[in-house]
């Protein structure tokens, strides 16, 4: 914290010269570095409110119970304990909850990358008749509202017994118009020319597709891949329209049962957070490895 | 010519093969379904046996009246339901819009240090599972929980949170001293709710996971605008600067007009997103307090899953399906563009820069939204 704050002072007078708030560019005036700073420690106050609650959630996991309660916004705990975490893989079924969530989203991932860059670059560079209208189908079906499908997934999955079962849990999640939409995007931005060359040489449109094309591709599946991952891991509301066995219960609807349900006295928070902070474990790695690909917005439409 | 017009017949074969995996599935999951739903809201099917065939009856338009027209639970569950949704999009569209947008433009400047820090700071929120985020949520909101300690060091004692079922506006008519409805409210309004409980204001439980939408959305849209921001590029920032605009000028002006494609976009992906509230509502309680946390999503599920009325579900699933594309369409003719109308819609395919630039922004949104605690479905 007194790190962070101290910056502002360190920086102004560089800061200074590109700021944009008056065309007198001449002489610094003392109102416009207290402009600067305030706005600078308005942003880390902010920053602070972005993260603090995750900071206090992991600490209060190794609280007690009462400690939880007591001193919420303390960010180290006055007795370590590990209660949370026994209780957490003892008394619950959380070891089989994060083994479904590995398998489900292991073939979502694999099973999106594979079938939304195949549809994207049909639809991106293969000719074809009806092309241009299976494209305006994609485009609307991003529109559809995902929560109007509750019902009609469970329908359907009913209707074909995938009902409860992992294929109900992982084909509907196979493909994604989205994902299918940043893909065309990149393969857009590719020049046709080497492809072009090695059609000519004879090379089929898959290998031509796999070999030449899908490598050129990796920086749109490196961001499908991380959304992919991303999405299947924090699915929730499918795998509750999708099941109702307990063993086939992921981590996010386990959490779920677990915040519903009553597990012995107490206020349960340490636990709840505990596993909260566990589920949340994957997708942080995976967010700060992938941090420069996630924040860029831009990824499908530019290469490097 | 026979070789170039076998690459073609090859071309066309291979376009369907590839496309036809995600045909398949988003045709049987999304399409279809669909199809079988609407199907559905029209019996009186309860679960047992297959929709199609003798198990269900075909009613008519009877479901849609139960939650429209007839007096009875069920339309006033529909119309607290949709209250409750009302004020939660009120508030947390233009909020979180303008939170971004804000946040964008802060962590764009070149001179900030720490920009990287910042962003990742902003949009972290984003990547968590709804799930575990409203975990985080419930234990900060609870009766002595980290907000209300915090509140009591400004000698302010905070409600109880998520078991508060009283609305904000009535709490603050009562603060002036009406209580009760006045005459004037007392009666009937639409839906089964009187003009009193429309004008509730959201809960104060609701207020809670307004600001976890806040809280997890705002970072994928800064994302967005930050995208649009480096794409007007530094020059028009200095020609404007040169021009002696001031910061507000020149934000009001310049950068604002220039981001207002990603506006849309952004205003769409909340619109839309905002009416399909359901992970938050599951996870605290099925619409308690007081039924205050009640949406049209979660309604749908609750009446078809719970109470085993799939007809009736599947219709309130539809109402909300209409009223997520009336209002799209509403703010697209608002907030329509004069100069690009003519442009538009030339051959999909090809579309213009604009054009293009705003249906990535759009897949890129819904699929980051998809994917993180920003999804409310």
């Amino acid at each position: 914290m007194t790190a962070i704050a101290e910056k502002p002072t360190t920086t102004e007078p560089r800061g200074h010269d590109g700021r944009v708030i008056t065309p007198r560019k001449r002489r610094p005036s003392a109102r416009l570095l207290t402009g600067a700073t305030l706005s600078y420690l308005m942003l880390v106050a902010l920053a602070l409110i972005y993260i603090y609650p995750f900071l206090i959630s992991i600490a209060s996991s190794f609280k007690t119970d009462a400690e939880a309660t007591q001193n919420a916004l303390a960010l180290l705990p006055g007795t370590v304990t590990f209660a949370a975490y026994d209780r957490l893989f003892n008394d619950t079924d959380i070891a089989r909850w994060a083994g479904n969530s590995v398998l489900i989203t292991v073939f979502v991932t694999i099973g999106r990358m594979f079938f939304d860059s195949l549809a994207g670059y049909a639809l991106s560079r293969l000719k074809f008749r009806g092309r241009t209208l299976l494209f305006a189908a994609f485009l609307a079906v991003l529109s559809v509202p995902n929560v109007v499908l509750l019902i009609p997934r469970f329908l359907i999955l009913q209707q074909l017994g995938m009902y409860d079962s992992y294929a109900g849990m992982i084909v509907p999640l196979l493909s994604t118009a989205a994902g299918i939409f940043i893909m065309k995007q990149f393969f857009d931005s590719i020049p046709v020319s080497v492809e072009e060359a090695a059609r000519i040489d004879g090379a089929g449109v898959f290998r031509t597709f796999w070999t030449i094309v899908l490598p050129m591709a990796r920086p749109a599946l490196v961001t499908l891949f991380i959304l992919s991952f991303q999405g299947s891991w924090n699915e929730f509301a499918h795998f509750v329209v999708s099941r109702q066995s307990s063993e086939l219960n992921t981590l996010t609807t386990g959490v779920a049962s677990l915040v519903s349900g009553q597990l012995g006295e107490g206020n349960q928070y340490p636990l709840q957070l505990a596993a909260a902070v566990l589920m949340t474990i994957p997708v942080a790695i995976l967010f700060f490895i992938f941090q420069r690909r996630i924040m860029n917005t831009t990824a499908g439409a530019e290469k490097g | 010519m026979a070789k170039r017009s076998g690459i073609r017949r090859n071309e066309a074969v291979s376009g369907w093969l590839f496309t036809l995996p995600s045909i398949v599935i988003i045709g049987v999951f999304l399409a279809l379904p669909i199809l079988l739903a609407l199907w559905v809201s029209f019996t009186n099917w309860n679960g047992l046996g297959s929709p199609i065939g003798g198990r269900a009856q075909f009613v008519g338009a009877e479901n849609y009246a139960d939650v429209l027209t007839e007096d009875g639970l069920a339309r006033e569950d529909f119309g607290t339901s949709l209250r409750n949704n009302i004020y939660y999009v009120l508030l947390v569209v233009p909020l979180q819009t303008a939170l971004a947008l804000f946040l964008a433009v802060q962590v764009n400047r070149r001179v900030l240090k720490g920009r990287g820090f910042f962003r990742t700071a902003f949009y972290f929120p984003s990547v968590t599972s709804s799930i575990a985020i409203t975990v985080v949520f419930l234990f900060l909101f609870s009766a002595s929980g980290a907000v209300n300690q915090l509140l009591s060091v400004l000698s302010i004692d905070g409600p109880n949170w998520f078991n508060d079922p009283s609305g904000v506006i009535h709490n603050l008519l009562g603060a002036v001293g009406v209580t009760s409805a006045p005459a004037f409210l007392a009666g009937e309004g639409p839906l089964g709710l009187t003009w009193w409980s429309w004008l509730s204001g959201p809960s104060v439980a609701m207020v809670t996971l307004i600001v976890l939408a806040i809280f997890t959305t705002s970072g994928t849209f800064m994302l967005l605008f930050l995208a649009a921001l480096q794409n007007i590029g530094e020059e028009i920032d200095e020609a404007a600067e040169i021009d002696g605009a001031g910061v507000f000028r020149k934000f009001f002006s310049v950068t604002l007009p220039m981001l207002k494609p990603t506006l849309f976009t952004v205003l769409t992906l909340g619109l839309i997103g905002t009416w399909q509230v359901f992970d938050q509502i599951y996870l605290t309680g099925a619409g308690a307090p007081g039924k205050t946390l009640l949406t049209p999503a979660f309604l749908a599920y609750d009446t078809s899953f719970e109470d085993l009325r799939w007809g009736r579900g599947a219709a309130i699933a539809f109402i909300l399906f209409a009223i997520i594309v009336a209002l799209t369409l509403l703010q697209r003719w608002i907030l329509r563009d004069r100069d690009t109308e003519k442009r538009r819609d030339r051959r999909r395919i090809n579309p213009s820069d604009d054009q293009r630039q705003n249906e990535a922004a759009l897949a890129q949104g819904t699929i980051r939204l998809e994917a993180g605690a920003g999804r409310r479905d």
